[in-house]
């Protein structure tokens, strides 16, 4: 039985005032014992100190911001002016609403590539075979570059003067694409490049996914006759479906998150038409080319928003699967 | 229900109401102390720098900057302070500035600034230290001597705020072997495209004219374009990019990539532009002289022997290139080490210095450095011509002079693209100079400083 405070026994020990339960105030009291039986607490508070520090607190100062009309400078006398900002944002039809747009198609185009891609190679991935360890090395390989280094490699090879990827083009009589210089071209172009790196990291989701289900359910399928697609179908991709909707929904909202790649290969404002400027791009320019502080923080709360409200979505779709 | 406590008597002798703590009170003395903490670190009042604190030089990796660090130790000798130079990219200098001074940072003391681009806005910001007094106040720094031009450049609000280093004027780069059958480099814009439409051979890779297409990356040297063609981006405070002369600009300049440029230049500045021009593929580029050492520097370049310099050539209202301060020097205000910031920039502009930088190929501010021929002799001879010619006929900025610079250049931009990818360019200038008007109304107001 846990031992009582000193503040829930106030009459029963005898001695100075400070010994009884109450502290001037006449609030509870506790004494050091007390506070050391906390201290969990007093333990926790760095860390939660530091997510106060790193996240909470930028959150707190980027909400106070978008309700200003902060211009130049962050630290300058900047007023109120309540929900203009969002309002700014919202009736936006040049910029931030092609954003939010190219940002879904982005994602949903990539993560879908991805998911298909990283299924297909996790599933000829999941029985052993020789050479099975060297295959695995190189697909990690995008994962370990950083995304401006593949921004650049992808820019070289994709020159449409210098690049070797028309050169090749050219051998099977396949006219020189602009690729990243087209403004129809550009998002595709990004969109696959995103895949050649992150389909790898699907692949590994998934092939861990499958190594965890049963084999019984697919030799009875065998046994009864059933064919590969019909097992794949039927059998092993509802067993799958949970980590396949986990694989989803953290790279969907990495995707969502893009943002080297695009700058390093389109440049500010995702390129001359903006035709790669997706929300995080956006806002980088309003921040760092523009200097509309106000208006960048209101752009950053309604993306992180969309994106809460996008895993909440998908958190829910897979709670119900699971049950 | 209550009970005895269980705790040690000898525990219960130190309960003084001094070791009696609320759970409120314990909270509020944890928000104390690490409130504490952090008012001690950020405490404000009279602060001194280290005496061993060195002087912190933020530049942009440019050639004037790795010139001057074989000078470096020259200038610690004269202060006795260590100086510490950290070379960024122009786009990474102005974040850092971004990031740094908006937190009134004082680890930086002398700002490598573009004078065009953002010193109004950190004028605003109150983060350059003013320099008039030590500028004209200076008769050996001779404040006079520099060119007027980049010396209007670095007053904003009537105050002086920067000191111009590096100066920079198009060039025309062209290839003086092709050119040869058409009696050598053009002198007016039309010629130009006659040339380039003749020599254009796009399916095997060669091109005619290949200059920056990027909506934004292009603006400061199709500025030239425009003056010669007798506009300029603001008349008389209104916007001057729907003007018939600004459209016969953007036409022109988009007509001159889409019919004898390489595909995909939309995507293009002076990175991807450059080497097209430096492997051969292209008759025609024009871009700031600053760069032709790319074009002697056999590890880059094909056309050392056939590369030649020319003026900007003339256009309806004749040639009026740009002449501006791309680089200058300014002090943080926030800054500990003024004084020796400003020693280090009244050296390194100094007119000894600035001669001796000229001399190795970097074009300074100073009239007197232009005047002496010996600072041109590491210039191709008719580069040194065109740069003489340009800054004669240059005027002294090449992109909106306003506050907000990157979101002039997007909206002045726009018709540009327009032009290049062969849309129809009236309809956009019209749009474009109806959301410049609106800015140009927002970006007074906000001049108010």
């Amino acid at each position: 039985m846990p031992s009582p405070t000193v503040a829930e026994t106030p009459t029963a020990t005898p001695g100075p005032p400070a010994q009884r339960a109450t502290t001037r105030s006449g609030r509870t009291a506790l004494t050091f014992e007390q506070a050391n039986r906390r201290l969990k607490w007093a333990l926790l508070t760095p860390s939660l100190g530091f997510v106060a520090l790193m996240i909470i607190f930028p959150l707190l100062f980027t909400l106070n911001l978008s309700l200003t009309d902060a211009f130049g400078a962050v630290n300058a006398n900047n007023a109120y002016i309540g929900l203009q900002n969002f309002i700014d944002a919202l009736t936006d039809t040049r910029r931030f609403w092609p954003a939010v747009w190219r940002t879904v198609y982005f994602t949903v185009g990539a993560v879908l590539l991805q998911t298909v891609l990283g299924l297909a190679l996790a599933m000829l991935m999941r029985k052993a075979f020789r050479g099975m360890e060297i295959v695995r090395t190189i697909l990690m390989v995008p994962l370990l570059a950083t995304p401006v280094a593949i921004g650049i490699l992808w820019l070289l090879i994709l020159d449409p003067t210098n690049g070797i990827a028309n050169h090749l083009l050219g051998f099977v009589g396949i006219p020189p694409q602009e690729f990243l210089g087209s403004v129809s071209q550009s998002l595709p172009t990004l969109m696959l490049i995103d895949v050649w790196q992150w389909t790898p990291m699907m692949t590994i989701l998934l092939l861990a996914g499958l190594s965890t289900l049963p084999e019984e359910p697919e030799e009875a399928a065998l046994m009864d006759g059933a064919n590969a697609w019909q097992r794949f179908r039927y059998i092993i991709l509802p067993m799958l479906r949970t980590t396949l909707l986990t694989a989803l929904v953290l790279r969907g909202v990495d995707a969502l998150k893009t943002f080297d790649i695009i700058y390093a290969t389109k440049g500010p404002g995702g390129g001359s038409g903006f035709e790669a400027e997706t929300l995080n791009v956006y806002a980088y320019g309003l921040t760092f080319d523009y200097q509309e502080y106000g208006l960048a923080s209101a752009v950053l709360v309604l993306f992180t928003i969309f994106i809460v409200a996008i895993v909440v979505l998908l958190r829910r779709r897979t709670g119900r699967t699971s049950a | 229900m209550t009970m005895p406590s269980s705790r040690p008597s000898s525990w219960r002798a130190h309960g003084t109401p001094a070791h009696v703590v609320s759970r409120r009170s314990f909270g509020a003395l944890a928000a104390a102390a690490a409130g504490a903490a952090t008012l001690s670190a950020c405490s404000s009042g009279p602060r001194t720098a280290d005496p061993n604190a060195p002087l912190r030089i933020m530049a942009i990796n440019h050639v004037w900057s790795q010139a001057i660090a074989e000078y470096l130790p020259e200038f610690e000798e004269q202060i006795g302070r260590r100086v510490s130079m950290r070379l960024l990219t122009a786009d990474q200098l102005s974040n850092s500035y971004n990031v740094k001074l908006n937190a009134s940072a004082t680890d930086i003391d002398v700002m490598m600034v573009r004078a065009l681009q953002e010193q109004i806005l950190f004028t605003r910001n109150g983060w350059l230290a003013d320099l008039t007094d030590r500028v004209e106040g200076d008769a050996a720094y001779d404040w006079a001597d520099f060119q007027e031009a980049p010396r209007e450049r670095s007053i904003t609000a009537g105050t002086v705020v920067s000191v111009p280093i590096v100066t920079e004027r198009p060039a025309l780069y062209y290839r003086r072997d092709l050119l040869e059958d058409f009696g050598g480099a053009p002198a007016t814009l039309d010629e130009m495209l006659e040339i380039s439409l003749e020599l254009a051979d796009r399916n095997n890779g060669f091109f005619g004219y290949v200059g920056r297409g990027q909506r934004s990356g292009a603006v400061t040297q199709w500025s030239s374009f425009l003056y010669s063609f007798g506009g300029d981006f603001t008349i008389d405070g209104e916007s001057g990019i729907g003007t018939p002369e600004a459209i016969a600009a953007y036409e022109f300049y988009g007509r001159l990539l889409a019919e004898t440029g390489p595909p995909g230049v939309t995507n293009m500045s002076l990175e991807q532009a450059m080497p097209i021009f430096a492997q051969g593929k292209a008759a025609f580029y024009i871009d700031a002289d600053a760069i032709y050492s790319n074009f002697l520097d056999p590890g880059i370049s094909t056309v050392i022997d056939t590369v030649g310099f020319a003026p900007f050539p003339a256009g309806p209202a004749g040639s009026v290139p740009h002449n501006i301060p791309s680089w200058s020097l300014g002090i943080n205000r926030f800054s500990l080490l003024q004084d020796d910031a400003w020693e280090f920039i009244r050296w390194i502009s100094g007119p000894e210095m600035v001669a001796r930088l000229q001399a190795g190929g970097i074009p300074g501010a100073r009239q007197s450095a232009w005047d002496d021929q010996a600072t041109l002799t590491s210039f191709p001879e008719d580069l040194a011509e065109s740069m003489r010619v340009n800054a004669e006929n240059g005027k002294g900025t090449d992109r909106p002079d306003v506050i907000q610079v990157g979101r002039a250049r997007d909206i002045v931009g726009r018709p540009l693209v327009a032009g290049i990818t062969g849309a129809s360019v009236p309809p956009v200038a019209a749009d474009a100079d109806s959301e410049f008007s609106d800015f140009l109304i927002r970006d007074n107001r906000q001049r108010e400083f």
